[in-house]
């Protein structure tokens, strides 16, 4: 009894507050705009029994989907968010992974420092660090002072409002995101496995990349899911660092939503940038298992 | 250990070297005389002093506190018992939906997470305001806390639980006294965790807070949007000392705590 009170005050609790709004996404996104409190219709009306809830599914409709099909701003949303975020995950990994193999590489004494230096700025508040780079990178910025200074350029770089911006930002916010799970699963490895291959007549090289590799798959995979999918549906970095010119689908949700105040298309927007994102999640949750369970 | 390569030593230096400069710019810069915030004109508080005089930032600041406080304490209770269920709780049905449930809010873009708490609170006819931001909050934090905890859950010795049983513990009992006291660092860090995700949200937040309550990071991001300006680069600077000391003090103290347990541990151990 008790057993049963336990598991359905956060299953009750998720399922209120999590899963239940996506179907009200999903049922606003079939939906018409109007001009109402709520500015949407139609609205279910319970208290006309089964004929109130046939009128209701009967004006419901793909509208705002085919709309989305129709205006390729949408479809340019997209296809950018996810370029943006295949190649910034990239990035990502590039930047983090010799960091995360450096730390597991360290004095052993050295760790639990260097440890708390990659978790310290994800304490700190993500605007902030977003914010720290649009003084860098703009046009009288600290990055264009300094290259002028030292005569690399002649005239002042324009990176802030560029997709370039962008990859920064994403870099720099996302970056202990990576490290964590890739430094956890080099730390793991067993230093031995190593040896043995260079015993065997492998260069440190091929030990690397025969050995230390594969070794630290499950932290790489982990660190990619945990970078691309949030960067795919993005707000802060784009809207403050990447201009105009950054067509992500988290800014589009946003100016549908809070801009155009129209609901049921922000709606549309969110159930097929949930659609895209599926994948990737259930392959995240059964890698986060796989390793839960080889961990008990 | 071996010392560290050339490389390895190359790479931790310029990536720390990438983490940390930004901020350090920002803090100089916070005690800028001029108010052109790219150009150096002396040292001076004056922007500290600029902002203690600006009620509208205040305000915020006082309503993003009390949501964090509340949120993360409701995340701390909601998501232990989460991961007590996970780890614990055996076999039921809708498991897998369960852990769908904690682990997708880890990852899902928080644009469709403010988006459908917005219009589920509209649904119900829930004003908008301090509650719901907590509610949100919530949500999301509490699949945190639950991954922190389960972690700590899955390491631990049951046999300490079974123990405690067999010597005539009910259940609850065996909780409170011996499981809680071992995961007791993670359930903290768990709490503080909820606590910055909380303090540090913009997007949630601007979904599902109303016209009466706007949070710290709603004001500095309309502020933001203007440009570099002295004030938010003070701010900035108060935000982030105050997380280094937080951040300090947690792993300081966590560490003792291992520290004391491991030798309780050992003296149990040589004592049996």
């Amino acid at each position: 009894m008790r057993r049963a009170v336990l598991i359905a005050i956060p299953y009750v609790w998720l399922l209120a507050l999590f899963l239940v709004p996506f179907f009200i996404v999903l049922k606003i996104s079939l939906s018409d705009i109007a001009l109402a409190i709520p500015p949407y219709t139609p609205t279910l009306d319970l208290s006309q029994g089964w004929a109130g809830i046939k009128e209701f599914f009967s004006q419901l409709d793909f509208e705002n989907f085919v709309w989305l099909t129709e205006d390729d701003l949408y479809w340019k949303a997209y296809l950018s968010s996810v370029k943006i975020a295949l190649i910034a995950t990239a990035l990502t990994l590039l930047v983090g992974y010799p960091i995360a193999y450096g730390m597991a590489r360290a004095p052993e004494e050295w760790r639990p420092t260097l440890m708390m230096l990659v978790i310290l700025p994800f304490w700190t508040s993500f605007l902030i660090r977003v914010y720290a780079w649009m003084g860098i990178l703009s046009n009288e910025g600290y990055l264009n002072q300094f290259l002028l200074w030292t005569g690399i350029i002649s005239t002042p770089l324009t990176i802030l409002n560029t997709q370039t911006a962008v990859y920064i930002g994403i870099v720099y916010t996302y970056l202990p995101f990576m490290i964590l799970p890739i430094y956890a699963a080099l730390d793991r490895l067993d230093g031995s496995l190593i040896e043995a291959a260079e015993d065997l007549g492998c260069s440190r090289t091929q030990a690397f990349w025969l050995v230390t590799i594969p070794l630290s798959r499950p932290g790489i995979i982990a660190g990619c899911f945990l970078v691309m999918i949030p960067v795919i549906g993005e707000f802060v970095i784009p809207s403050l660092l990447g201009g105009s010119g950054t067509l992500m689908i988290g800014k589009v949700l946003w100016e549908e939503f809070f801009s155009n105040r129209d609901w049921p298309v922000a709606s549309a927007v969110a159930v097929i940038l949930l659609l895209i994102l599926v994948i990737p999640i259930v392959l995240f949750q059964r890698n986060q298992q796989k390793q839960a369970e080889a961990e008990q | 250990m071996n010392r560290l390569s050339w490389f390895n030593t190359v790479s931790l230096t310029l990536g720390f070297a990438f983490l940390y400069i930004p901020m350090v710019i920002l803090i100089i810069f916070s005690f800028n005389e001029s108010k052109l915030v790219t150009v150096w004109a002396g040292f001076s508080t004056k922007w500290y002093g600029e902002l203690m005089q600006n009620q509208a930032f205040l305000d915020a600041a006082w309503v993003t506190v009390r949501v964090a406080v509340f949120s993360s304490t409701l995340a701390t209770i909601l998501g232990t018992m989460a991961a007590y269920v996970m780890v614990r709780g055996g076999r039921f049905f809708g498991r897998t939906l369960f852990s769908g449930m904690i682990y997708a809010p880890l990852v899902m873009p928080e644009v469709i997470t403010g988006l459908s708490l917005l219009l589920l609170f509209i649904g119900i006819g829930l004003d908008r305001g301090i509650l719901t931001i907590v509610l949100a909050h919530t949500t999301f934090s509490m699949c945190y806390v639950s991954v922190v905890v389960s972690s700590r859950l899955v390491t631990f010795d049951r046999s300490l639980e079974e123990a405690a049983l067999d010597l005539g513990c009910s259940p609850a009992q065996a909780f409170r006294l011996v499981t809680l006291p071992i995961i007791a660092p993670a359930v903290i860090s768990g709490w503080l965790l909820a606590f910055t995700l909380s303090l540090d949200d913009l997007v949630i937040a601007s979904f599902t807070s109303g016209p009466s309550a706007t949070t710290l990071p709603i004001k500095i991001f309309s502020a933001v949007r203007l440009g570099v300006s002295p004030e938010i680069n003070a701010l900035s600077t108060i935000m982030i000392a105050v997380v280094t000391v937080g951040v300090i003090t947690a792993s300081l103290v966590s560490k003792r705590a291992m520290v004391r347990q491991r030798q309780e541990e050992q003296a149990a151990a040589r004592t049996e």
